[in-house]
């Protein structure tokens, strides 16, 4: 019997009867972050890290049971050493470590490696089973550095600025949200937010994260106010008649899937910037080059050509295809501009 | 080099044309001569010889990307562009490089005679010294297909912009059988010089699609009505008594239909013709098939030209006596045309008959029986027009016949590309002959987005056999297949060809047992073939 076990319901720990981010009901769940396609409504007990919980509650209720864990903080469930560790693509992201009998392995949730200045930096976990995303698990798929895509995205900004234009930055409205009013210059104007992003900026702020400081757009804000500055909102407010109120505008998606010529093109805004917080090729490479993992297991995106290259050079892989069904909600997400209703 | 690819990222980051040809024009301000006459070649697909092989352009981005050539094949499936593929895949260098446009089209043009080791250092060379942006740009130069987002006529505005000079005696410039290796910028764009070239044809003047009833038209009187003939647009030239002939796609192809060169003699010195190109036999027009065996060869034998004769229906007189006549109403175009056709006879030139009407009623019957007639349909056009250039709404209109339609079973389907190519997006259909499917075309477009997640979870779930990217799936889905046009064909397995097939909709009402039947194709292909 494997450590971690591919079911129905999800990943599953036999020994330790708990599953990590499952998608039916279940009994004990460690949820690896707050995103939705990995943490669900209905189970009866939640395990997370305490920066994911806050943002739980706003979108699953009040009232869900859960137990906070650190990072590096170790449970002992019946024998199985359970641990989590950051995996830097959200604020409170984990990679979940199970350990039993002296053999160890971590389920990745999605990840990036790049630092982005918000979320807990990813650290590599030494394991013999590695369970990785791999959404953007092709060779063409190389980040700039953030410093460079944030340099492209003020420059922008400042030349809608001079034009007399309001500037729009769609982006999920947890995590690519706050890591961008983190990293763009305040220098150049003020930042406003839709509903979504602000309702998610305040329980953040609760939970102890220092965010720049943002306004919400109400009713009552004019387009006078908000010339020149910028506006972060979720891809699905994007051409709507929110959006179109602030006329004269410059609309702009930051999301991975605009490395592509023809994704940028097919999305009808102005600018595209390829800022992901899941790993990029390299990114997937490094990572599991570092966990010296002898077997991994590929879930999320191109996994059986990303399975059949880490064969070809010398990693023992498969790709775990039955159970994840579609895409990760949030790059989903910024694909078919659909963010669920947080506001 | 840094300029054009600063300029090609500049026309992808807007929809706004204004913008685009902004961007442009400020390119050919801050440019060299032969950039900007590169750019203007390029932008009207006039690019240089293809130097390098792209088979070996991937062997060398995969070894240059440090992965396996299977892997950079999945890659530029994924993008489905190999230029960009390319330039994503080849790593990011600490080098730069500062030459011109021109400078980089010179050395992909020089490759030409070169070793295939002299290719590859060169052009890795090259990869190094650029970034991805100007590394797309740059294998675009070699791979050719450039989608700019621009249009020739907003190039041109842009070229009237910088230079000063009218658009359309731009676009009349521009025009002809140039290249930024035989001519200059000065020769070309700023030399006025009406007999320097005798074959410079006229902008083509090209019509919409009537998308509302026609009697919105207004009086009928008002407007003149053709049939729209299914042969390719050409312009024929007679002047200084030589012939030339260009297709609508600026082509010149006086070679391919010497049948032409007898009215160097017949017609008037100074003689511009706009008509339509397509073999007749006693007053009858042969199928489009047949035409395309033509235009496929430079050369055309003995025996071609006594199969498929080929001859000019003229529509419209652009020049007579060397003088425009293009600023005239058509109305006395129209007349000068035909007196030119009556008082110049000439074997292969026919006057592309007026429809009568009164009443807007009477054409649509004239409309119901073009498939007959071997027409797509009818050209409506308004009396006082001028002839305008490009694609112009309010004075030319084409009205097509509705589309052939058949239910097919589909049985085959085939991945996307780009962001599809985890869809299944192309698909084979076949109609029933006995038990048997029989398939018979291939189409891709005219799905709703939805329709089409719908159809790729029955293709993944109905999977029978993998071939490659391709999938044989159970025969259940039932789709309508609109074409244009049907033809016999020995290359087919059906027997068949269609012309512009696509899915017209899902016939989620029809089992597949109520799909079309073999004999139904055929006898559309009776009815309708030629
Ligand atoms: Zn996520
Ligand atoms: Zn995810």
């Amino acid at each position: 019997m494997p450590l971690l076990e591919f079911t129905p319901s999800g990943i599953y720990c036999r020994q330790a009867d708990i599953y990590i981010d499952p998608w039916r009901k279940v009994n004990k769940a460690i949820i690896t972050h707050a995103h939705s396609d990995h943490s669900r409504w209905g189970m009866k007990h939640y395990l997370a890290h305490p920066m994911s919980i806050p943002v739980m509650k706003l979108r699953l209720g009040n009232d869900i049971s859960v137990q906070p864990v650190e990072y590096n903080q170790k449970l002992n469930i019946n024998g199985v050493e359970i641990s989590l560790h950051p995996a830097g693509h959200i604020p409170g992201s984990a990679q979940v470590r199970v350990s039993y009998k002296g053999e160890t392995w971590v389920a990745s949730g999605d990840y990036k490696v790049e630092d982005d200045g918000l979320s807990t930096a990813f650290e590599p976990v030494k394991c013999h089973t590695f369970i990785t995303e791999c959404t953007f698990g092709l060779p063409i798929y190389k980040w700039k550095p953030q410093s460079e895509i944030f340099r492209e995205m003020n420059n922008w900004w400042k030349a809608n600025q001079e034009n007399g234009l309001t500037t729009i930055v769609t982006a999920y409205s947890l995590g690519k949200a706050q890591r961008i009013l983190q990293n763009v210059d305040t220098n150049i104007g003020k930042i406003y937010t839709h509903g979504a992003v602000e309702n998610t900026n305040e329980v953040l702020r609760k939970a102890g994260l220092d965010l720049t400081e943002t306004s919400l757009i109400t009713r009552d804000t004019t387009k006078k106010e908000l010339q020149g500055n910028l506006i972060i909102a979720p891809p699905s407010a994007l051409n709507t008649p929110w959006a179109n109120r602030f006329k004269p505008i410059s609309d702009g998606i930051a999301s991975g899937w605009m490395m592509l010529r023809g994704t940028r093109r097919r999305r009808a805004a102005d600018r595209g910037f390829a800022l992901s917080d899941h790993a990029d090729w390299p990114g997937l490479l490094q990572a599991i080059k570092a966990t010296g993992a002898q077997n991994v297991i590929t879930t999320h995106g191109y996994t059986s050509v990303f399975s059949k290259y880490l064969n070809e050079i010398g990693i023992n892989s498969v790709e775990e295809k039955t159970l994840f069904i579609g895409e990760s909600i949030d790059t989903a997400e910024e694909e078919k501009g659909k963010e669920e209703a947080v506001s | 080099m840094k300029d054009f690819a600063a300029l090609f990222t500049a026309l992808d980051q807007t929809n706004s044309t204004l913008k685009k040809v902004d961007a442009l024009a400020k390119y050919f301000d801050r440019s060299n001569d032969q950039d900007k006459l590169w750019a203007i070649a390029i932008l009207s697909h006039r690019r240089p010889k293809r130097t390098v092989k792209t088979t070996l352009l991937r062997e060398w981005a995969a070894e240059e990307g440090e992965i396996p050539l299977w892997l950079f094949e999945e890659a530029y499936h994924t993008v489905g562009d190999l230029a960009e593929a390319i330039a994503l895949v080849v790593p990011e260098s600490s080098e730069q490089q500062n030459e011109s446009l021109s400078y980089w089209i010179d050395l992909i043009i020089s490759l030409g005679k070169e070793e295939e080791e002299t290719k590859k250092t060169a052009i890795l060379a090259a990869w190094h010294q650029m970034d991805a942006a100007e590394r797309f740009v740059f294998n675009k130069l070699i791979t050719g297909g450039f989608r700019m987002g621009l249009s020739q006529k907003l190039m041109t505005r842009a070229l009237a912009k910088h230079t000063g000079i009218e658009e359309s005696e731009l676009a009349h410039r521009l025009m002809g059988d140039w290249s930024p290796q035989t001519t200059t910028f000065n020769e070309l764009i700023l030399t006025k010089d009406e007999k320097a070239d005798l074959s410079k044809p006229y902008p083509f003047y090209l019509a919409y699609a009537l998308d509302g009833e026609v009697s919105d038209l207004g009086q009928p009187n008002d407007w003149f009505a053709e049939r729209k003939w299914d042969g390719i647009r050409g312009q024929v030239i007679v002047r200084d008594g030589q012939v030339f002939v260009w297709s609508r796609g600026e082509e010149l192809v006086t070679d391919r239909f010497p049948e032409f060169q007898s009215f160097a003699e017949a017609l008037p010195h100074g003689t511009v013709l706009d008509g339509e190109i397509i073999p007749v036999v006693d007053g009858i027009p042969l199928a489009f098939g047949l035409l395309q065996r033509r235009i496929g060869r430079k050369t055309v034998g003995k025996k071609l030209l006594t199969e498929i004769p080929i001859h000019l229906i003229a529509y419209d007189l652009l020049e007579y006596d060397g003088k425009d006549l293009r600023g005239l109403p058509h109305l006395e175009r129209r007349a000068m045309l035909e007196k030119l056709v009556r008082n110049h006879p000439v074997d292969r030139l026919l006057l592309s008959d007026l429809v009568a009407f009164t009443e807007w009623k009477e054409l649509t019957e004239v409309r119901s029986d073009s498939r007959a007639n071997h027409c797509e349909g009818l050209m409506i056009k308004r009396k006082s027009a001028t002839y305008q250039v490009g694609r112009k709404k309010g004075d030319w209109w084409k009205w097509k016949v509705d589309p052939l339609v058949i239910d097919a079973v589909m049985i085959y389907a085939q991945r996307g590309h780009g962001r599809r190519a985890n869809m299944y997006t192309d698909f084979t259909f076949a109609v029933w002959k006995g038990e048997q499917l029989v398939p018979f075309a291939k189409a891709y477009s005219g799905l709703t987005d939805a329709e089409m997640r719908e159809v790729d979870a029955f293709v993944k779930k109905n999977t029978i056999e993998r071939f490659g990217p391709v999938r044989s799936v159970h025969s259940e889905l039932v789709f309508e297949i609109a074409f244009e046009g049907i033809n016999a064909s020995s290359r087919h397995k059906s027997g068949v060809a269609l012309r512009f097939p696509r899915i017209n909709r899902w016939r989620k009402d029809k089992p597949k047992e109520e799909a079309n039947t073999y004999k139904d194709l055929i006898q559309l292909l009776e009815n309708y073939g030629q």
